[in-house]
């Protein structure tokens, strides 16, 4: 299916939901669904970009990516679309940056049933206001993408995790750009990417054992909190914190963030220009999606 | 009812509020060709004070402007009709520093050179570093979305961006985004980020700090083609290297570089490129080699790998004082700046060298190679009659092949007003309309530095090399 019959199915009018492999949370229930284009309409190892249906499937993309010896920073699972559309990062988010950092061009189609290009095609642009930020981690409420323009980055030449008792902060301090970092209140596993003699080099200085990654990361809450809150979750439950990002997987979901009156007001005057019969994705409100 | 000046007086002091006419003449200009008016300029030192600023401006239905340092290229701190100009210049301060962390909070005036100079005794750095770092401000990095040479491996300002605490155009004071990684809802940092002052004034910023690497190996390499030199950046990325940076100057450039700084530059050669590499030590020797590798097959003439931090240092002097430079060939320039996909650089540094010879110009091309940013200057002498007119003709057509090569308007200057009226080139109306959607959502009025950016409905299809309101 291409650009224009996804807009076609959108259309103008009525209450509409966007599907994907339903990883993350899937559409919305008694609301008629559709599915973003799929497929990857060109790989540019030389420009270090993609250009994909946001249906397509991420581990289609990592494959056709890998050939080149590059990757997406989009967690695995489900659709590239609902990555983006959730916005939620991978474990090597410290190196690989977050999720909103890769998309270089959306077009997707408006409330109005019109496909709409945000963004280009370069790897660096500054024309015009960012919609592309925008979008990422608006859960289809302001727009739904149909495709995208990815930045590519080298994959990993050789990696390896580790483990140390040592004080995640004090483990931080003495390495160079750790790809993840992870710590439970005990200990800190470390995952080094690059020439391999650098990467055992950097673990003897800095006394770590190879180990494999933590199996079973907590699922109960994915919390999001400023680095230096995380030594403070010691006696909150069980827990896997991602340091120097903040991302902890949490046995138990986050108690409400307090959000800002003039932030509410905003994402409200956002809605209300993007989408403003509430059509798309109704009944998802970002300010609450936990 | 107190006029707006009296407001502001009695906001702010009468010492920084200004209205004598050598200020407001030089307030009305950035570094851009372009010229506004205003009819006073504020200089707050506090969040409270910008707010009040805001307040004032909004109760007497006066638009304003925010400015940095006014190092903008692309007139995005002009003011148009007699707006109010909110200079960030004196909010100057480092806030905090969370080492462990690598983040700081900073104030919006803060240059972008002396964060990373007042943080380099931890082993961090500030990594947008534009050609105007020296001068350029944080505040005006956030608005433009600045760049630099070293944004190729690192990205662009926006990466480096975790809050800002803003005035919103309607004078409230909040915080988009924070220090933890995925705040509750809409990226609204990542929407005020490059949005040129039209979403409201940043008055404070929360920036990311990058670690300073621990080895470096920068290399000079010429070519005696434009095509060889932009092959072998092609072939670097594709061979799955992102270098710290990669830099082309071409024949020209190198000369007039050569002939200021004397630094044994290979003026003979079409095109020079300066590649930066960054790491630890195996892994950098490792793309050194494969970089060298890369350039001789496509018949690379020298490798200049610098020995030490002082011929470092020179190799980095030459590629930053290209615009020193061309002073000597002619008393003005002007500095295009757009995208191509990097596989179209020689195709579309042809047709530049094609269209400047068409108007009988002179251009020397110093840009970043590696993300494919081209940087055509046009250098000229204002007093010939006619020239002005035929730089910006030529700038137009090279904004125009830009595009047409799968590239875009700008990389890092921004659209201001200079390239407002391009914007069609790139988008439709209904891409227009939402951007314009975004801008509505923080500034219903449009009362923030407003008639930048979006092109008005009225210039659909016609571009214009100056926008009204403005004058060169």
């Amino acid at each position: 299916m291409d650009l224009t019959e996804f807009a076609d199915e959108i259309g103008p009018t009525g209450p509409i939901t966007i599907a994907g492999l339903s990883t993350r949370g899937g559409p919305v229930d008694g609301v008629r669904p559709v599915m973003a284009p799929v497929g990857i309409e060109r790989v540019q190892p030389e420009e270090m970009t993609v250009w994909c249906g946001a249906g397509t499937p991420v581990e289609e993309l990592d494959a056709a990516l890998a050939v080149h010896g590059q990757c997406v920073a989009i967690p695995p699972f489900g659709t590239v679309g609902g990555a983006l559309a959730v916005g939620r990062s991978g474990l090597r988010r410290l190196a690989y940056g977050p999720v909103r950092d890769t998309l270089l061009q959306a077009r997707y189609v408006n409330a109005d049933g019109q496909i709409v290009k945000a963004g280009g095609p370069t790897v660096k642009n500054v024309s015009g206001f960012d919609l592309c930020r925008l979008l990422v981690g608006s859960c289809g409420t302001l727009g739904f993408l149909g495709d995208v323009i990815l930045r590519t980055r080298p994959r990993a030449q050789f990696e390896q995790w580790f483990v140390t008792g040592a004080d995640p902060t004090w483990v931080v301090a003495h390495l160079y750009r750790p790809s993840s970092v992870l710590w439970d209140g005990d200990s800190t596993w470390v995952l080094l990417e690059g020439d391999p003699r650098d990467v055992e080099a950097q673990a003897g200085r800095a006394g770590l054992k190879e180990a494999d990654p933590p199996t079973g990361l907590p699922s109960g809450g994915r919390w999001s909190v400023a680095p230096s809150e995380i030594p403070q979750l010691v006696g909150t439950g069980r827990f896997i914190a991602e340091i120097g990002v903040g991302i902890v997987h949490h046995e138990h979901p986050q108690a409400a963030r307090r959000v800002d009156p003039a932030i509410v007001e905003l994402h409200h005057r956002l809605k209300h220009e993007f989408d403003p019969e509430g059509r798309l994705n109704p009944g998802v409100d970002v300010l609450s999606v936990g | 009812m107190d006029t707006l000046v009296d407001d502001l007086r009695s906001a702010l002091g009468p010492d920084r509020v200004r209205t004598g006419p050598s200020e407001l003449s030089l307030y009305r200009r950035d570094a851009s060709n372009m010229e506004g008016s205003t009819t006073v300029v504020c200089l707050p030192v506090s969040t409270a004070e910008v707010q009040a600023c805001v307040r004032i401006a909004v109760r007497h239905g006066v638009p304003f402007v925010p400015r940095g340092s006014g190092t903008g290229l692309a007139g995005g701190a002009v003011p148009l009709d007699g707006a109010v100009v909110i200079a960030t210049t004196k909010m100057d301060q480092i806030l905090r520093v969370d080492e462990s962390n690598r983040l700081a909070w900073v104030q919006p005036g803060l240059l972008n050179l002396d964060l990373s100079n007042q943080l380099g005794h931890l082993g961090l750095h500030f990594a947008p570093d534009p050609s105007s770092q020296q001068t350029c401000s944080i505040g005006g990095n956030v608005a433009n979305n600045s760049g630099g040479p070293h944004c190729l491996a690192e990205g662009v300002t926006a990466s480096h961006i975790l809050a800002v605490q803003v005035v919103l155009p309607d004078g409230t004071v909040t915080t988009l985004a924070g220090e933890e990684p995925e705040p509750v809802g809409y990226d609204l940092r990542g929407a005020f980020v490059g949005s040129e002052g039209m979403l409201g004034i940043a008055t404070e910023v929360c920036v990311r700090l990058t670690q300073n690497p621990p080895g470096v190996k920068t290399m000079l390499m010429d070519f005696a083609t434009v095509e060889d030199g932009a092959a072998t950046v092609s072939g670097i990325i594709a061979a799955g290297m992102v270098p710290a940076a990669v830099e082309m100057m071409d024949r020209l450039c190198l000369q007039a570089v050569e002939a200021y700084i004397r630094a044994d530059l290979p003026v003979d050669s079409a095109a020079a490129l300066l590649v930066e590499v960054v790491g630890l030590p195996n892994g950098l020797d490792a793309d050194v080699e494969r970089i060298i590798a890369i350039a001789h097959e496509h018949h690379v003439k020298n490798v200049r790998v610098a020995q030490d931090d002082e011929e470092r240092a020179l190799l980095w002097k030459g590629r930053k004082s290209a615009f020193g430079a061309i002073a000597r060939i002619k008393p003005n320039y002007y500095l295009h700046d757009t995208v191509v996909p990097r596989s179209k650089l020689p195709e579309v540094l042809a047709q530049v060298y094609e269209i400047a010879a068409r108007y009988e110009l002179q251009v020397l091309n110093v840009f970043h190679a590696g993300d494919g940013n081209l940087h055509p200057l046009l250098v000229y002498d204002a007093r010939e009659p006619g020239t002005t007119e035929r730089v910006h003709l030529a700038g137009q057509e090279i904004v125009r092949v830009s595009v047409e090569a799968g590239g875009v308007l700008s990389g890092e200057h921004g659209i201001g007003l200079e390239k407002r009226d391009y914007m069609h080139l790139m988008f439709s109306d209904i891409d227009l309309a939402a951007q314009g959607a975004l801008r509505r959502a923080f500034d219903p009025e449009g009362i923030a530095n407003p008639g930048k950016v979006l092109p008005s409905p009225a210039a659909c299809g016609d571009i214009h090399s100056v926008p009204e309101g403005a004058w060169i």
